[in-house]
């Protein structure tokens, strides 16, 4: 039993599972499913700065604080106490392009070459950490909600804007990856 | 008029919400901090289910986006479909909440943002291999690093804010 829980999920078990989270906040609670709007939350916390748009009462909301630091609980405990005895298993069409481009370390979730603090203060760092959660930060506010908020919640609910978000979403992580990584990658290898 | 307001529970029937929120709170009743701990409680679930799918991995959403797997789009399609289904069992079933309100979920209205904004953190997504949620289940799962991520998107949601009114939308 613990083996079943403690090998990868499937697809099949994790997406539905995702896909109650959206009854069970709004019947626990009358809560629409969505998770960027927390970063918008710590901003009208800690820097409202007279915009208008942190202007308001944010403790109204905090719920969807104490939800994404229960994600971030949820993620110690999988990763510390529910640990996959085997490594990752990742498609090797995708482990020979990223070799090529310069990724050498393909064991557990993260590629140690770019996810380490010894990177924070290198160009490695500005490129994925700084300049990528810009983009995630901005990209996701500016589009009204994220992969949650829009794609689950949002086209769950029959949303055309969702719709044209996520396609968005798609096109932008499709034009990263195959265009702009290769070009990072030479930059900064 | 403020003052007979604020004892009247029949008049205020509009709930105020922050423009643009995607999550917003539409339970009338307020709540403590022992009923949000319900929230917290369904956030460590969440995020074990990310671990566990490898959700949270960069080399999944690398995957993705070069689709060698059908891993997270198996995740994505099936979690919209049991969320459409259970929609639609919430509407015409007219289920309540716990707190016996109908529930509230507001249509989203279309604007150009979503066209900019879904491009613009579609190639944040491919960089940094997560969506809001995963950062969070990333930094617990022990990757430090990836708090710097975390500062940086609450830089750009700020950022945002900021500019908002000069954006197109």
């Amino acid at each position: 039993m613990l083996e079943i829980i403690t090998s990868p999920w499937p697809w099949y078990v994790a997406g539905p599972l995702i896909g109650l989270t959206v009854p069970t906040l709004l019947l626990i609670g009358n809560k629409s499913f969505g998770v960027s709007s927390s970063l918008r939350h710590i901003c009208a916390a800690c820097l409202p700065a007279n915009i208008s748009f942190f202007n308001y009462d944010w403790k109204k909301e905090a719920w969807n604080l104490f939800f994404v630091f229960g994600i971030l609980i949820g993620g110690f405990l999988a990763t510390y106490f529910l640990t996959n005895p085997n490594e990752i298993v990742i498609s090797e069409s995708t482990i020979a392009d990223l070799k090529e481009m310069g990724i050498t370390s393909f064991s557990g979730l993260m590629p140690a070459d770019l996810f380490s603090i010894e990177n924070i203060f290198s160009l490695k760092g500005l490129v994925f950490f700084v300049f990528g959660g810009f983009l995630v930060g901005f990209g996701t506010r500016y589009a009204g909600g994220c992969t949650s908020g829009h794609a689950i919640m949002g086209i769950s609910n029959l949303q055309l804007p969702s719709l044209i978000a996520t396609c968005c979403f798609m096109v932008g992580g499709f034009l990263m990856t195959n265009f702009g990584l290769p070009l990072i990658f030479k930059f900064i290898n | 008029m403020t003052d007979s307001n604020k004892n009247t529970i029949l008049v205020d029937p509009v709930m105020v919400h922050p423009e643009a929120c995607e999550a917003p709170n539409n339970q009338r009743n307020g709540e403590g901090f022992f009923q949000l701990l319900k929230y917290l409680i369904v956030g460590v679930l969440f995020g074990i289910i990310f671990v566990k799918a490898e959700i949270i991995s960069w080399f999944r959403i690398q995957e993705m986006f070069r689709l060698d797997s059908f891993h997270m789009y198996g995740v994505i399609g099936s979690a919209i479909v049991v969320g459409m289904i259970s929609i639609q069992v919430i509407k015409r079933l007219n289920i309540k909440t716990l707190a016996g309100e109908m529930v509230v979920i507001s249509d989203k209205v279309f604007n150009r943002g979503q066209i900019y904004g879904g491009l613009i953190f579609g190639l944040g997504w491919a960089l940094t291999g997560a969506c809001p949620g995963p950062l969070f289940a990333q930094i617990g799962s022990g990757f430090m690093a990836v708090i710097v991520t975390l500062l940086s998107a609450v830089v750009g949601t700020w950022t945002y804010g900021y500019f908002r009114e000069k954006l197109p939308h």
